[in-house]
């Protein structure tokens, strides 16, 4: 009973998706490379560093820095068009999802395929929302990146043709636990960009090296930023495993059984709660904490890439 | 003294412990942050195994497979617990001593909390601008009047006051991020018991019932039962449950990778009664929506063919006549069984092979189903004779015990073959009698639980998140409010200080907008 004219315009909307992402990268990227300070500033800068005999670190970076806006006219054109690209894609990614829910009959979240299209889509759209309540730019390209590597996955590896559901996955659960799984995901996705490109403008200035990352916000602040998705995030996760069980005892008759995606589900939500403790331990760096929100983020990836695909499991719907 | 003593020998001296100085200091360290930080991490790590290794107790015949096929790691393996992860004594250690930290942890920092909640915020420090946020201006008017309108603004923010002395007021919100935290811990305690509960009060049965058949709630009518350590099987509960119906539908229609033969829906339509003589009520149990009954949860987990056969002896007298289930072995449900004929003379009879939904027959691979649902059903069947039960050792309805068996030929010594369509009767050779294959019927696979835990867990879990979100969302704070007289009469200089747990961008703010309503309430904006 699927709609085969409705699933082909979804994978043409998504296909759209995809090339509006890849321009938007690319703006993302020219955003970045128009803010590294041009040679003559460098010159400029280095001539000011030697004047001031090395002790100025933090002294204005060249004449474009001294003015209102520090971000170059080509930087801001780039970024301008990345984040209207964002949104582009965002909205086409969301057309993608209702056009597959309608061909189907259900919700779209039955198989690997439909949740990396809806993932990358909450993704997209939180940081299209977040992006209209504070300045995002740097963080473009750590979103945009990684949604486009998912959704190449989900159109070449993961594809799976429009169909019905398997009787167990019939439920109105489907809906509240897979979707705000999902939704937590996205918003774990968005923390570890966040923490990478902390971990990253960290160590380079660490190890005393100016960098692009220099325009990036102070490191204590992304950390922070970090901390407040992870925070948004978590309890999204122990929602989601809640209604897991609360599902998995309407559909196997016990709510917890130990099934692959079950611990695995259990591990990440574990390794996040171990994060939340180190940063409120004394003594633990900020960069070690940061480490253990990676690590979960690495937890995920397995959960979903490997043990989807790999492992023995009721969870095994992937449609592969 | 001890710097005395160190000059003097040059060695550090450290003070001795006593049992009981041993005693505390393990129970210290038990309950730090760092080694709940650590088993937190251990517990992650320690989980892991189950998903990589087969369970036991989820599949027995795959985790015996896997040790059979791996003869010098497997036996290693399953001594270190790794086929019974989440029962092993390591896996249990690494959450037992999580939550004896977590106890730890937790009851001192209630006792606390509850007399700070009792209590009143502390005494305004002494040099404001110390603290992280920190504001001060002057204003026109007089001390006590500044301190007046401050304690509106405070209370405008819903803080806590108290006033420590005659210059300052002190104030604090946010005690609801505490309660949070530790109505999260100990909510976590209780989803531990009630899993326990569940574990030592709970039991599951499964059971299969063709279609036309009755269940009723005994030790005995189970084809396996698990009971939790203080269970008691007499007491069950007496419903009955009888199979009127079984409707099976499957994917004829999308044709894509993995979806052609995809079971879409499954109902079981049945007649309950809550106890022998009890209105009969009728009822459907579907996946995902269990039948609740006295005292237990049926659950439709299983569904498959039971061929009904009738089975004659030579003289035409039926021995046997029944619906026989057969377990389904792949996604076509390519099923297997037995029929075990003790009333057949002189000797017993046993029937072995498959069922085939769908069947077709493949040079090279031999009978197989190319569907699951029943379009062109049949049996395929060889036939052994001798003693059935040999020694009387239980064994599995699905399967022939053939060790006091004999295979039944052909005249030219090929095994016998019996291939069978809905309607046709076999002849057995050699006086045996005949086989007649009347019909089709479906069985269900029913699984019967009870958990008397599932509440406290579900209802814990749901205090635990509740108690999560508040301890993540609310901001503890401290604000204080020092004034001193200014330059000149009827000016005063008011402070506002701010003190957070934990991080908070908003601290700056918080104590500017303090500032500034007490600027605005006295008219004297900076």
């Amino acid at each position: 009973m699927t709609n085969e004219t409705l699933a082909q315009y979804a994978n043409l909307s998504l296909y759209s998706a995809m090339a509006v992402f890849t321009i938007a990268m690319v703006c993302w990227a020219l955003y970045l490379a128009g803010m590294v300070p041009s040679r003559d500033t460098t010159a400029v800068r280095e001539a000011e560093l030697v004047g001031a005999g090395g002790a100025a670190p933090a002294a204005p970076l060249g004449p474009e820095a001294a003015s209102a806006d520090p971000v170059p006219l080509r930087a801001r054109k780039a970024a301008g068009i990345g984040g209207t690209m964002t949104w582009l894609g965002g909205l086409l990614l969301l057309l993608a999802v209702v056009l597959r829910g309608l061909s189907v009959h259900r919700w779209p979240l039955g198989n690997m395929f439909e949740f990396a299209v809806m993932g990358s889509m909450f993704t997209v759209l939180a940081f299209c929302a977040w992006s209209t309540r504070r300045d995002l730019r740097w963080l473009g390209l750590f979103v945009i990146a990684p949604v486009l590597l998912v959704l190449g996955m989900a159109v070449t590896v993961w594809y799976t043709e429009a169909a019905e559901l398997l009787p167990s996955l019939r439920s109105y659960w489907l809906v509240i636990h897979v979707t705000v799984a999902t939704l937590a995901v996205a918003v774990f996705t968005i923390a570890c960009a966040v923490t990478c490109a902390y971990l990253l403008r960290d160590t380079l200035q660490r190890a005393g090296r100016a960098s692009l990352l220099d325009r990036f916000p102070a490191a204590p602040a992304m950390e922070r930023l970090a901390y407040g998705l992870h925070i948004v995030a978590f309890p999204l996760w122990t929602f989601t495993v809640i209604a897991g069980a609360i599902w998995a005892r309407q559909a196997w008759g016990s709510y917890w059984n130990w099934d692959p995606k079950e611990v695995w589900t259990f591990v990440i939500w574990v390794v996040y709660a171990a994060y939340l403790h180190a940063r409120a331990t004394s003594g633990v760096s900020r960069q070690v904490v940061s480490y253990v929100a990676l690590a979960g983020y690495a937890c995920i990836i397995i959960n979903y890439a490997v043990v989807n695909v790999f492992f023995v499991s009721q969870h095994s719907y992937s449609g592969l | 003294m001890a710097q005395a003593t160190r000059e003097r020998t040059g060695e550090v001296v450290q003070p001795r412990l006593g049992p009981m100085g041993w005693l505390r200091w393990t129970w210290r360290q038990l309950t730090s942050m760092r080694t709940a930080l650590f088993l937190l991490l251990l517990l992650a790590v320690g989980a892991v195994p189950g998903s990589i290794w087969p369970q036991r107790s989820i599949n027995a015949a795959r985790t015996a497979d896997y040790i059979a096929q791996h003869p010098t790691l497997g036996p290693w393996l399953d001594r270190l617990g790794f086929f019974e992860v989440y029962a092993s004594p390591w896996f249990a250690a690494i959450y037992l001593l999580l939550f004896i930290s977590l106890v730890g942890c937790v009851l001192p920092r209630t006792r606390l909390h509850w007399r700070a909640m009792r209590g009143t915020p502390p005494r305004a420090p002494q040099r404001l601008e110390r603290l992280p946020a920190h504001a001060s201006a002057e204003v026109a008017a007089q001390p006590a009047q500044v301190l007046e309108v401050a304690r509106e603004a405070l209370r405008g923010k819903r803080m806590r006051l108290h006033a420590h002395d005659e210059a300052s007021v002190s104030a604090e919100k946010g005690y609801l991020k505490e309660s949070g935290n530790l109505v999260f811990h100990l909510a976590l305690i209780f989803v531990i018991i009630g899993v326990a509960i569940g574990h030592l009060f709970g039991w599951k049965g499964d059971v299969i019932v063709p279609v036309g058949q009755t269940f009723a709630n005994t030790l005995a009518r189970y084809d396996t039962f698990a009971p939790g350590p203080w269970v008691k099987p007499e007491n069950l509960a007496p419903f009955t449950v009888k199979v009127d119906r079984l409707d099976a539908t499957f994917e004829e229609h999308v044709t894509g990778r993995g979806q052609f033969g995809q079971p879409r829906d499954f109902t079981a339509h049945v007649t309950t009664t809550a106890k022998p003589g009890a209105t009969p009520q009728h009822e459907t149990i579907q996946v995902n929506h269990p039948l609740e009954l006295q005292g237990a949860t049926a659950f439709l987990l299983g569904n498959g063919y039971a061929p009904v056969v009738t089975i004659r002896d030579s003289k035409g007298d039926v021995v046997y006549s029944g619906a026989t289930p057969f377990l389904a072995q792949d996604n076509n449900y390519k099923s297997v069984g037995a029929i075990k004929v003790t009333g057949a003379q002189p000797r017993q009879l046993g029937f072995s092979g498959l069922f085939l939904p769908t069947a077709v027959i493949d040079k090279e691979t031999g009978p197989s189903s190319v569907f699951p649902d029943a379009k062109n059903p049949a049996l395929a069947l060889t036939l052994f004779e001798g003693d059935l039960f040999p020694g009387g050792r239980p064994q599995s309805v699905y399967t022939l015990d053939t060790s006091e068996l004999t295979q039944v030929k052909q005249d030219n010594g090929q095994p016998l073959r019996i291939w069978l369509q809905p309607g046709q009767t076999f002849d057995l050779p050699g006086d045996r009698g005949s086989i007649t294959f009347d019909r089709v019927d479906r069985f269900a696979g029913l699984s019967i639980r009870h958990d008397p835990g599932k509440f406290l867990t579900l209802g814990s879990a749901l205090l635990a998140l509740a108690g999560l979100i508040l301890s993540l969302v609310v901001r503890r704070r401290r604000v204080f409010v020092r004034v001193s007289p200014g330059t000149g009469g009827g000016r005063t200089v008011v402070s506002v200080g701010g003190l957070a747990k934990g991080d908070d961008d908003r601290l700056q703010e918080v104590v500017e907008g303090v500032l500034a309503a007490v600027e605005r309430r006295t008219g004297s904006p900076a």
